[in-house]
């Protein structure tokens, strides 16, 4: 079961952006890592408060490779690796103690 | 089973707070490669090698160790072993790159300060004072640690007068000139490329044609800096005729380098493919970052399929040895 966390989003650095995605695709088909949630859906998991996803997606989220293939060609022009960093920084913090 | 990141996050960002780098070097290792350059101390402009490639060949080391633990059972005493991190210098018997290997990124170094001489470009050096940029600690996330870092950076350009920095690397580049700014008040140093500056520079073209060059555009330089013409302009001039993959310029490939850390075998497999895309034509590689040089390198199929652009631009230019025919320094 799926458990839905109202508040995940402001435990998130407040410069995540990815209200613009409409998840086109695009990201994923370019992603060198073909890796098929990076980074669209990770992206609605994190807006629909889908705190358990996201940890779950550990790996996932440092396998990125920051190399901006995706976003250089986003159409809505959603900040794709910043908004991944900043997922980083969130399970640094959460999981990891590593602070912010 | 991946690569414990906790751990290995831990022991890198431990290093950087505790020790000033990620992989931390000896001064000496660290600034060897000026041996004999006799170049000034300090100065308002300096070269910045922000360390990166004299780590390339303990990087590349240790990379190859850890994906030999990637599913071993050793990685269950990594969190034993960032506790003795704090300690001891862990990484430093993690790595033991060869002579050869330390000279090659070292030779590149003394290139790119060579380059710069010869196109009339003034600059110091900071030696034993310069400290690495904290990009892999940006990378990863780890903002508390990389905003102390940047700090202390800032403070050893103020006190030796900095004003502006000629970088070496795409990562160096990116952090100062567009990373540092946007978590240190009042940063503002003018940071440009040295294949920016080189591009500027006066420098006499090639007289002769030296073949075909394949290059493989960096990420960072690419997408992040827009820095895509300038390695181009200065191949031209220094006599080669430049090819470009299918992948190239803002739509160039990654060579999987930055996840080496924490998953050296998916990072070789991109490196692989990467490589696959670049040797088509048959023509030697130019990379222009120590990172994708050193991924891609082991990747080749020879340690001569891949050389650093400033080989190539020093061999037509300078008549110095090139990715072929090195030289110890």
């Amino acid at each position: 079961m799926t458990t839905v966390n109202t508040v995940f989003i402001e435990s998130i650095d407040p410069r995540f952006d990815a209200a613009a995605c409409m998840n086109c695709g695009v990201c994923t088909a370019l992603c060198p890592l073909e890796i098929i949630p990076l980074p669209r859906m990770l992206f609605r998991e994190v807006m629909l408060g889908l705190e358990d996803k996201i940890i779950e997606n550990e790996d996932t989220i440092y396998s990125c490779l920051l190399c901006k293939m995706c976003e250089a060609n986003c159409p809505a022009g959603v900040p794709i690796a910043e908004n991944i960093r900043l997922l980083r920084n969130y399970i640094n913090s959460a999981l990891y103690g590593l602070g912010r | 089973m991946s690569l414990p990141k906790k751990a290995i996050l831990g022991i890198l960002t431990d290093n950087l707070l505790n020790r000033g780098s990620v992989l931390p070097l000896s001064d000496r290792t660290a600034i060897q490669w000026s041996d004999g350059l006799d170049i000034p101390r300090g100065g308002e402009t300096v070269l910045y090698t922000g360390h990166m490639y004299q780590i390339m060949p303990y990087l590349g080391t240790m990379a190859n160790r850890m994906k030999a633990m990637e599913n071993s059972w050793i990685t269950k005493f990594m969190n034993l072993g960032r506790f003795v991190n704090r300690f001891i210098n862990v990484s430093r018997f993690m790595a033991f790159p060869g002579k050869n290997e330390k000279q090659t990124y070292n030779n590149i170094l003394r290139a790119i300060a060579l380059l710069l001489r010869k196109g009339g470009v003034k600059y110091g050096y900071l030696y034993e004072d310069e400290l690495y940029s904290g990009a892999l600690i940006y990378d990863q996330g780890v903002d508390m640690a990389l905003a102390n870092h940047a700090r202390r950076v800032r403070r050893v350009f103020e006190d030796h007068g900095v004003r502006k920095v000629i970088t070496v690397d795409p990562h160096t580049t990116n952090m100062l000139r567009h990373v540092y700014p946007e978590i240190l008040e009042d940063f503002d140093l003018e940071v440009q490329s040295y294949l920016e500056v080189l591009a500027d520079a006066d420098l006499e073209n090639a007289e002769k044609s030296n073949g075909e060059v394949m290059i493989h555009d960096s990420c960072v330089y690419a997408r992040y800096e827009g820095v895509i013409e300038q390695p181009r302009y200065l191949l031209r001039r220094a006599g080669f005729t430049v090819k470009s993959p299918e992948l190239s310029g803002a739509l160039t490939h990654c060579c999987g380098g930055p996840i080496e850390s924490l998953f050296p075998s998916r990072a070789h497999e991109i490196a692989a493919k990467r490589m696959e895309q670049l040797r088509t034509m048959g023509d030697p590689i130019a990379a222009m970052c120590p990172i994708c040089l050193v991924n891609l390198k082991q990747a080749g199929k020879n340690n001569d399929e891949v050389g650093d652009i400033a080989e190539f631009l020093a061999r037509a230019l300078l008549e110095v040895p090139g990715p072929k025919e090195r030289v110890t320094a």
